[in-house]
């Protein structure tokens, strides 16, 4: 039993020989929780979860022996956790509207009854090795439980428990060590946070996470178990855009971790998912999802702690072969509380007061993404959704220039084009993909060869538009040429008929793969034909009056993925509508050949 | 400990005060300073070790010395006495009297800082509050329970706009009896407050009204406590009487300066601009105490008003606040210079949860859709005049032409009106369909078809 020398803000000095760094210790009367961060002959120091205030020299502190772990089991689904896996509704029951300090509640339910199926394949090879499936249990109506031997763990098993309910503290097994000693199994095991779970090896991750975002799926593609960061500043639509790919994401497992955000936001996710539906299984999106809730006015240390917390939740769902998409938001507040601790400590900060190892502990957080190949020889992904909240906007400053070293898909949003109310306002111009030529391969054999080709030709109209904006914006738009009015003109078609996404239209909201590359491939195929009409000696005046133009732009919202049969009706149409006009030009032998050809 | 006075002050500087031989002092407890003069200052606790203590001093350590200085440790965190009476009442910072009435007595006292609202506990503001201002009624509604900053700059009408929200703000289809207002002003001026004293005067709500005042010429450190103070008097207002409570805080860049300056004194790490790391933690603890509470009746919907340094949005004190609310009204210094009120720039000013109060059953059906609307139009009509800049207005075409009467008339007809003019959201709304009829109905496709053909006065599609 140790006690308090010195209380500063979060941090405190304790006389506590023999204690291991990352420990965690109960401290003062009230029984603050707190992790060892340093030692200095007898001394340590402690960094807590909870405000201080109250704490008097000379309290009692106790070291508890193990280092900051989460519970691993049945009861995770369908739950919002704080930063350190405090169930918050748990946490209401027993404390009320606010979180008094010291409730000390588990993280799952000691009472709850689970059913347990054991795993046949146990019984025919009673070795077992850690990370082996001893059964499942079914959490919820979509999401089977399946309960792994501890990673660590390897040995004989020497009886399993027959089916049946049981609470998670029940011994559902005992297995012999090699050394001799036994090891009871229940139906939860503890992990602690800040290491990596093990896996077999890597594997090389190849299909796109399908989020049914236009400008993401087509444009910046994603894939299962890659590294992504949506950088942005306030106002610029980030928290929406997490919320869409939470929401319509192809993952099985999706984890959103509320790190240093707003009370609100959370609440709005708590009462929105369960009114929704799983795209894929139909099923309440609740039962796929996990919450870890650290608003911005809770401690700061548990925000650190959150993410490692939500990031070993998601490993745990991978390792039973899921599947897991976790969101990060934000990164940044993350980084801004280890400023904070770095800062106490006294420690030399580098770039606007960050500490030095900022960029090591960024990149080691997002390695833990990946696709493996589980120690019970399962496949499971881990895709990192991080979001970046760059002071001012300004994406040189540290979080972001190191976050963007790092990541694989870089979805940058655009201040301007927010306050334009261009939603989603990803630029297309600053964001990239490292992940598409991998995803060429998934689109070509799924939706269309022509993906990759569609989606260059677009970016390049893109680009090209936006040089000849800058002459508008010099000149007027009178100085183009026909050719360039066309190409300005196809552009904005293609932002505001395919780029810009309304989350809250119900039929917009999600695309499907089949319906992006539909929209994709006809706002293309309307340039193509202007582009030759225009080349014919058609003026671009005349062509940007066609009603297409504007019909074409609201086609999004009037046709369903699942129903596209009239949307293809009506592209099938474009040529026709191109030809009335063609009519007027009709020297013209190509516009006539491509008549024949649909 | 807490009869005791020790005069064990070993250095004073600067607003601290370090203190020897003491043992056991509570972190973040209160302390009571007596100095040579016999005046009494108050002070916490920030720092606690046995051999050396160290006290923020509110009223600063002017005039204080080291042998004639007395400090009486308090032991329990800074308190605000709370009843029914607090309503109508003027406090410093601290939540001492500043109206020459007596002191409330009551034994409910409670710790100013709060405890942080479980997550899991709130209920999400959904309720349109009316401001009768159609820049934010119409494009950035506010909705019970929200934290909606004015971001403004120096010589900018602010306080008038948020005195007028203040004057107006109601709910639809409810008696606004239950509607208090908590207004807190931190390094304002002497005539900042006196306006305000006097709005609430002449439109008669001052009994409903609590105030807490810490002037410019005023200690700086008390400034850190005076928003904490008036939120522990919202809280009580809203979760224990039920009141729905407005809470209008001015100005919180005086606030992060204080902030600032203390954090220097203590020897912080500093990160932007010289203001500590935790500038996001501590403005966040004051911007989240608004919201409502799920099966409680009362709710504070936050208006804190904010000026930006150099009209800088990016700056840190705007930019941290930009992070937490939901969302911003930007008032504009061009705008206001033509003599536009209030001068709402409504293409940087945002409401986050306006998505979810608004439209069928809460305001009108064609709102949502009006408001996206608007933003486009604005957006591409801003454009145009950019243009119109460079290359002369009587070189634009026809279309482009429209989108320059459509800016000049949204800026002068829907954005400015009177400071006592008060517009019903179904007027705001049918002032929005006049002038987006001056525009062609092709090119307004973020309204339905049915809106355009209901609501467009000029166009057939």
């Amino acid at each position: 039993m140790g006690k308090i020398i010195e209380i500063n803000g979060p941090l405190v000095k304790l006389q506590l020989p023999e204690t291991v760094l990352g420990e965690q210790v109960r401290v003062g009367r009230i029984g603050l929780i707190g992790e060892v961060i340093g030692r200095e002959g007898d001394t340590a120091l402690a960094q807590l979860y909870e405000d201080t205030a109250g704490l008097r020299p000379g309290e009692v502190a106790e070291g508890l022996g193990w280092s900051l772990s989460v519970e691993l089991g049945p009861g995770l689904l369908n739950a919002i956790f704080d930063g350190v896996q405090r169930p918050l509704n748990a946490v209401r029951d027993k404390s009320g509207d606010r979180i008094a300090r010291g409730v000390a509640v588990p993280a799952l339910s000691r009472e709850q009854r689970w059913h347990f199926v054991p795993d046949p394949r146990r019984h025919e090879n009673p070795h077992i090795v850690g990370g082996d499936v001893l059964g499942t249990v079914q959490e919820t109506a979509s999401i089977l439980h399946r309960i792994l031997t501890p990673p660590l763990i390897h040995g004989e098993l020497m009886e399993l428990a027959p089916e049946g309910d049981y609470t998670i503290d029940e011994v559902i097994g005992r297995v012999q060590l090699p050394d001799g000693r036994i090891e009871k199994l229940q139906l939860f095991h503890r992990w602690p946070v800040r290491t990596p779970r093990p896996f077999k090896r890597r594997d090389h991750a190849v299909k796109p996470l399908i989020t049914g975002q236009r400008i993401l799926d087509t444009f910046y593609p994603l894939l299962k178990g890659g590294k992504a960061a949506i950088p942005g500043p306030f106002g610029a639509g980030k928290t929406m855009l997490q919320q869409q790919i939470a929401r319509w994401c192809n993952a099985e497992i999706v984890i959103y971790v509320g790190c240093g955000e707003r009370g609100n936001e959370l609440t709005d996710v708590l009462e929105f998912m369960p009114e929704l539906k799983d795209p894929h299984t139909g099923r309440p999106l609740m039962e796929r999802t996990l919450l870890i809730a650290n608003t911005s006015n809770m401690p700061v240390v548990a925000r650190e702690a959150s993410i490692y917390v939500g990031i070993t939740l998601a490993e745990y769902f991978r390792d039973q072969g899921y599947d897991v998409v976790m969101v990060a938001d934000s990164t940044s507040r993350w980084a801004e509380a280890l400023r904070e601790v770095a800062g106490r400590l006294g420690q030399m900060p580098v770039e606007e007061g960050y500490p030095a190892y900022l960029g090591s502990r960024l990149a080691a957080f997002y390695e833990r993404a990946g696709r493996v190949e589980t120690l019970a020889g399962d496949h499971g992904s881990v895709t990192l959704i991080g979001a970046v909240s760059p002071p001012g906007g300004d994406f040189s400053e540290p979080v972001t220039s190191h976050t963007k070293e790092i990541i694989q898909t870089f979805w940058a949003l655009s201040k301007e084009l927010a306050d334009a109310r261009h939603y989603p306002a990803v630029d297309w111009l600053e964001s990239f993909s490292g992940y598409v030529p991998s995803a060429a391969k998934w689109w070509a054999e799924n939706i269309d060869p022509g993906w990759a080709a569609a989606r260059a030709a677009a970016l390049d109209l893109l680009a090209a538009s936006e040089e000849l904006q800058r002459i508008v914006n010099l000149v007027g738009v009178e100085a183009l040429s026909s050719e360039q009015r066309w190409t300005l003109e196809a552009s904005g078609l293609l932002k505001e008929g395919l780029l810009q996404q309304a989350a809250t239209d119900e039929v917009d909201s999600f695309s499907s793969p089949e319906k992006q590359y539909a929209l994709l491939a006809a706002l293309l195929e309307i340039y193509r034909h202007g582009m030759k009409l225009v080349k014919l000696g058609a003026p671009a005046r005349r062509l940007i009056q066609m009603p297409l133009l504007s019909q074409a732009r609201r086609w999004k919202s009037q046709h369903k993925s699942d129903d596209l049969v009239a949307l293809q009706a009506k592209i099938a149409r474009i040529p026709v509508e191109f030809e009335q006009i063609a009519v007027d030009y009709e020297t013209t032998a190509p516009v006539r050949e491509d008549k024949a050809t649909p | 400990m807490k009869n005791i006075e020790f005069r064990t002050a070993t250095s004073a500087q600067g607003g601290l005060l370090v203190m020897g031989g003491v043992t056991g002092v509570a972190a973040g407890s209160r302390v009571q300073i007596r100095d040579h003069a016999g005046r009494l200052r108050s002070g916490l606790v920030i720092r606690s070790a046995d051999d050396a203590v160290l006290v923020e001093v509110f009223e600063g350590t002017d005039e204080l010395d080291l042998e004639r200085t007395w400090v009486r440790f308090l032991d329990e965190p800074f308190k605000l006495p709370v009843s029914r009476d607090i309503l109508g009442r003027v406090f410093n910072g601290a939540g001492l009297p500043r109206d020459g009435r007596p002191p409330i007595i009551s034994a409910d006292r409670r710790n100013v800082n709060g405890e942080p609202l479980n997550p899991a506990a709130r209920a999400y503001p959904r309720e349109f509050i009316q401001t009768g201002i159609s820049a934010i009624d119409g494009m950035n509604s506010l909705t019970r329970g929200q934290k909606l900053p004015i971001f403004s700059g120096g010589g900018l009408p602010h306080n008038r706009v948020a005195a007028q929200i203040v004057r107006q703000a109601k709910l639809l289809g409810e008696g606004a009896s239950s509607f208090v207002v908590v207004f807190a002003a931190f390094g304002a001026s002497h005539a900042d407050a006196r306006f305000f004293q006097e709005s609430f005067e002449e439109s008669g709500v001052l009994n409903k009204v609590v105030m807490f005042l810490n002037l410019a010429d005023e200690p700086v450190i008390e400034r850190l406590l005076t928003p904490r103070a008036a939120l522990t008097a919202a809280e009580y207002l809203a979760f224990d009487l039920d009141y729905h409570v407005l809470v209008v805080m001015t100005d919180m860049t005086a606030y992060a300066e204080a902030l600032r300056e203390v954090a220097v004194l203590r020897g912080d790490v500093p990160a932007r601009k010289g203001y500590p790391g935790y500038l996001y933690s501590d403005l966040a603890e004051i911007y989240e105490r608004a919201g409502r509470i799920k099966n409680r009746r009362g709710s504070i919907t936050m208006i804190p008003v904010l000026s930006m340094p150099s009209d800088d949005i990016t700056h840190p004190i705007p930019d941290l606040t930009g992070y937490i609310t939901e969302g911003q009204i930007v008032l504009g210094r061009e705008l206001s210079n033509q003599g536009v009120y209030p001068p709402v720039t409504v293409l940087p000013s945002l409401s986050r949860l306006m998505k979810d109060g608004i439209g069928k059953n809460f305001t009108r059906e064609d709102h949502p859709h009006v408001a996206s609307q608007l933003f486009a139009s604005y957006a591409k009509a801003l454009e145009v005049r950019g243009l119109a800049a460079i290359i002369g207005a009587e070189e634009l075409g026809d279309a482009d032409r429209r989108y320059l009467q459509f800016a000049e008339a949204f800026e002068r007809r829907f954005i400015g009106q009177g400071e006592e003019e008060e517009r019903s959201i179904a007027d705001t709304l049918d002032l929005a369909w006049e002038l987006l009829s001056m525009l062609p109905a092709e090119a307004l496709i973020r309204v339905s078809e049915e809106e355009l053909v209901k609501y467009h006065k000029a166009t057939v599609i």
